[in-house]
């Protein structure tokens, strides 16, 4: 009846175990008591059930901050069993460390940076080209709860079962089913399948929406460069994911029905799974990485008061990063056995592909060459990212030299390089965006102190995390070591360790943020929807924006487009009529698919046929019959707008009287006769 | 009667692609039955003959064309095509070559 | 200053644009189908790589008959005609000649899958079934898979051939069988592949 699943799947093998597992249903139960505080009735229809990209978008950098703190944790064991571990076995027995460092590269990237970029594009990219939603707003639902199921079962390994141990590459034969026979691997296997399919949907959607719904006259060379990373993002998601979903499925087929495309005998090749897995997992890490891009663009062209210098060589650069992307993947097996004409092409691709990415470093430091620069929390943590990426770009030029690779493949050399371009690129990139798009989708301004201490923790911090690494890695440290037995190596781990803290204090400083941000959330109202004096689009609308976005539907002469508007002084212009608009209908289907899909999972990783049957058929049976739906969308009147837009222009009035300097919003405010 | 002269119109494509599609299977099929040519010739006849019925299908079933196809549309299949290319090039020389090292 | 755009009319009120939401939904379907080329383009390429990793069993000279293969190839590509049928049908609004022609296209598939599941069950039944070795895994996952993608399809044609009797061939149900016929060529065109890669190299 339950397959697998017995009462031995409950981790009380190990204390660390059920604190995870204890920690685990502890969170469960606070998101319950949140969503019953609020009142579940108007969670499930203003939140839950929304097609509002904008809502979705604050739902996926929701998830991956639950993600991230769980993500946090695996890594705070991991620095502080390392750390102790020297000629001793430390506190985590070897099984559950390598779950630990395998759910912690899982959870990072699939469901703390993948949800957090997906976010960013929902909320912003809309906006930034004056479009009023995404090209398919059910699908986008549907995306973000499969997302959702994707985690929850990652999650509820802790609970029922263990989590996977061979990485989060989860390379055969040790994750086929004679060396990893428990559940752990097939939870990782159906979370990522599962999550796939959310991003690959996502991609669609972004393509479809920038290629389609940009307001007149944004052509693609007057589009934000969020909008370009956003697109190449997508093509990416798009063309990469379908590689992840064969390698996971052909390993599923192993391991659930006894196939030979990864075992040591019957004629299985390892190796083709390693490089399947690679060519999703290199334009994986672009996905990762262009929208932090797009970030620092808006970013610093804002708080530099300036333009982006060097607007066409960005966008080309971002085009030649996406296509080369496909060129590099065997550089993450140089080591496995390939002859040197295969790893020289390989390398030389790699070297290539990283003159783009130097290309976008000047463009953005001459765009802040005589620029009017203004230190606020987003600017931080893009200077920090130039500062600190550069030095993970460089040592990745020097992994893509094949027998310097030999020496440093494995090694914590390499793991530092990764968390060099992950962390002050992508993760800085996505904390910047955060703290720079807040007040957009909330109303009101984040605490900017606690901003800027937080970014100081985790600068200082990743630098003491991950600096020791690099020298461990010329020391000789391979990765992944539970225990060591070298002396030597342990002053590094330690102030690894003490980094790790720093970064768990940065994360705190990013909490408290929150919680001060919203206590005083009144005395830091953004009333005109510009707290910045932004460039692009986005910041026309209110903050937070209609349902709609824009009443009106703006017309586009240049680049910058929003500077452009409030120059000329037509940024705030009163519309003589306003018309109907039709809006996308809430629907309670994207959430049901998201929970037949994680129910799917479940019990396909613990053999449970009949219900793996139910759910598959139930989310057919969903798909079948929202397809027979013809009442999908509602008209908000022109009346409706009237109001909803009369209320905003009082609300600028007050603003810009209230303000006694001169800034370009209240200029503009005025020229058109506001009030 | 016009509607007829209309659909007899627009089924052309799917009967001159039916037709071309007939040929361009059977030859292979032949080919391979009656073991005419060497093994070698063989396979590039059938994999030249199945690019071209690939075309084929393209264009009389999926009405692909240059002039009328969105451009966005054409671009999707061509991106798709070139990293078709790249991933399975690139998995068959790494593939072979590895298996050329491993097996000796 | 209204933007003439705004003004976009549709029965029901306006859309912001003047988007064509059918056009758009073809190619957010065309890049699905470009993902899922993907996905077999992958698979062929896995049984490129394990073809020879017969692992002493059987090899497709064996297992392979060509006269089945030619008979798939044949209903496939016969239904892929009369779909296109259907098609001219839809567009001149003649909805009995559509579902008509939807129900042979229908009987043509369902012919292809009896067929291949008669072959995998043959198959499995002589001891090549898909746990036998690296070769035949791969043969039965990428065939399979194709299969399956024409069994969902099938069930599609059944979905659209209900909402069409039911609510006549409106907007959206032609779209939606238009983004079908997209989906059914597709397969026809994957079907190539396996017949010039998988079938016919494999009795060589």
């Amino acid at each position: 009846m339950l397959g697998k699943l017995t009462i031995d799947a409950l981790p009380f093998y190990s204390w660390v175990a059920m604190s995870g597992a204890a920690i685990t249903v502890l969170g469960g139960l606070i998101v319950l008591g949140l969503a019953l505080w609020f009142g579940i009735r108007r969670v499930w229809t203003e939140w839950l059930t929304s097609v509002d990209h904008k809502r979705i978008g604050i739902m996926y950098i929701a998830l991956a901050s639950v993600m991230l703190l769980r993500g946090f944790a695996d890594a705070i064991m991991m620095r502080s069993q390392q750390a102790i571990a020297l000629n001793s076995e430390g506190y985590l027995s070897p099984d559950h460390f390598d779950q630990v460092f395998s759910s912690h590269g899982t959870i990072m990237i699939f469901f703390v940076a993948m949800p957090f970029l997906s976010g960013l594009m929902n909320i912003v990219v809309p906006q930034q080209i004056g479009a009023r939603d995404v090209a398919f707003p059910f699908m986008n639902s549907v995306s973000l709860w499969l997302t959702a199921a994707g985690a929850s079962l990652v999650l509820i390994s802790l609970v029922l079962g263990k989590f996977s141990t061979a990485g989060w590459t989860g390379y055969p034969p040790y994750s086929g089913i004679q060396y990893s026979p428990d559940v752990g691997t097939d939870y990782w296997i159906w979370a990522l399948l599962i999550a796939g399919v959310g991003s690959t949907l996502t991609g669609i959607n972004f393509v479809v929406t920038i290629l389609k719904r940009r307001a007149p006259g944004m052509t693609l060379m007057r589009m934000p460069l969020f909008v370009w990373t956003s697109l190449c993002t997508s093509l990416l998601m798009v063309f990469a994911f379908p590689a992840l979903t064969v390698a996971a499925a052909l390993l599923g087929l192993d391991r659930l029905f006894g196939m030979h495309f990864f075992t040591n005998e019957a004629g299985g090749n390892m190796m083709h799974y390693i490089n399947l897995l690679w060519i999703w997992g290199h334009p994986e890490v672009y996905i990762l990485i262009l929208p932090a891009f797009g970030v620092y663009s808006e970013v610093v062209a804002t708080f530099s008061r300036k333009r982006l210098f060097g607007y066409a060589s960005l966008v080309y650069a971002t085009a030649a990063i996406a296509i080369l992307s496909f060129t590099v993947w065997l550089h993450h097996f140089f080591t496995m056995g390939s002859s040197a004409n295969v790893n020289a092409f390989f390398g030389i691709a790699t070297m290539i592909i990283a003159v783009p990415t130097g290309v976008k470093i000047f463009d953005w430091l001459l765009t802040m060459y005589h620029g009017r620069l203004r230190m606020a929390a987003p600017m931080y943590w893009t200077v920090g990212f130039i500062v600190t990426f550069v030095i993970g770009g460089m040592t990745g030029v020097l992994l893509a030299v094949p027998p310097v690779d030999y020496l440093m493949h494995n090694t914590t050399f390499l793991v530092a390089h990764f968390h060099n371009m992950l962390i002050p690129g992508a993760l800085f990139g996505y904390f910047a965006g955060y703290m720079y798009w807040f007040p957009k989708a909330f109303g009101f301004t984040l605490d900017e102190r606690w901003g800027i201490r937080a970014f100081w923790l985790w600068l200082i911090g990743f630098w003491l995390a991950f600096m020791p690494l690099y020298a461990l890695g010329f020391l000789g440290m391979p990765r992944r070591m539970e225990h060591y037995n070298v002396a030597e190596w342990q002053p590094y781990l330690i102030v690894a360790a003490l980094g790790a803290a720093l970064i768990g204090l940065g994360i705190a400083c990013l909490i408290i943020q929150l919680v001060v941000s919203v206590r005083q959330r009144n005395e830091a109202l953004d009333l005109t929807g510009d707290p910045w004096d932004g460039r692009t689009l986005e910041w026309l609308t209110s903050s937070p924006p209609a349902p709609y976005n824009f009443a009106v539907v703006p017309e586009v002469r240049e680049s910058d487009a929003f500077h452009e508007m409030k120059r000329r002084g037509v940024a705030y212009q009163r519309s003589a009529q306003y018309t109907d608009i039709i809006m996308p209908r809430n629907t309670g289907v994207g959430v049901i698919i998201g929970g037949l899909a994680f129910v799917l999972g479940f019990a396909m990783v613990w053999h449970i046929w009949w219900l793996a049957i139910v759910a598959a058929l139930g989310i057919l049976i969903a798909v079948a019959l929202r397809t027979f739906e013809d009442d999908t969308e509602f008209v908000m009147s022109a009346a409706e707008i009237q109001a909803i837009e009369d209320q905003r222009r009082q609300v600028l009035a007050a603003a810009t009287t209230h303000v006694d300097e001169h800034t370009p919003v209240r200029d503009a405010a005025l020229a058109q006769g506001v009030p | 009667m016009q509607t007829t002269d209309r659909a007899e119109r627009l089924q052309r494509p799917y009967i001159t692609g039916f037709v071309l599609a007939l040929v361009l299977t059977g030859i292979p099929f032949g080919l391979v039955v009656a073991g005419l040519l060497p093994r070698f010739t063989t396979l590039v006849v059938i994999a030249i003959l199945a690019v071209v019925q690939v075309v084929v299908h393209l264009r009389f079933f999926l009405h692909l064309d240059l002039k009328s196809t969105p451009r966005e549309n054409v671009l999707a299949l061509a991106f798709a095509v070139v990293l078709i290319c790249i991933m399975i090039g690139g998995s068959l020389w790494i593939m072979l070559d590895l298996h050329e090292r491993m097996m000796s | 200053m209204t933007s003439a755009a705004n003004t976009a009319g549709r029965a029901g009120g306006t859309r912001a644009l003047e988007v064509d939401v059918y056009e758009e939904k073809a190619f957010g379907f065309w890049l699905y189908l470009m993902s899922d080329a993907i996905i077999f383009a992958l698979l062929f390429a896995t049984y490129v790589v394990m073809a020879p990793n017969h692992a002493g069993g059987p090899t497709g000279k064996t297992l392979f008959n060509l006269s089945r293969t030619f008979a798939e190839t044949m209903l496939l590509l016969c239904s892929s005609i009369t779909f296109g049928f259907a098609t001219v049908a839809m567009r001149g609004h003649r909805r009995r000649a559509m579902l008509t022609w939807l129900a042979v296209t229908f009987a043509l598939g369902a012919g292809f899958v009896a067929l291949e599941i008669g072959e995998f069950a043959g198959m499995y039944a002589r001891g090549a079934g898909p746990q036998r070795s690296g070769f035949l895994s791969a043969f039965f996952t990428l065939v399979g898979t194709h299969g399956l993608h024409v069994g969902m399809g099938l069930i599609w044609i059944l979905i659209m051939s209900i909402q069409a009797l039911v609510k006549g061939l409106t907007a959206p149900v032609t779209s939606r069988l238009f983004r079908l016929g997209l989906f059914w060529h597709f397969l026809d065109i994957v079907w190539i592949g396996i017949f010039s890669i998988v079938y016919l190299p494999g009795v060589l």
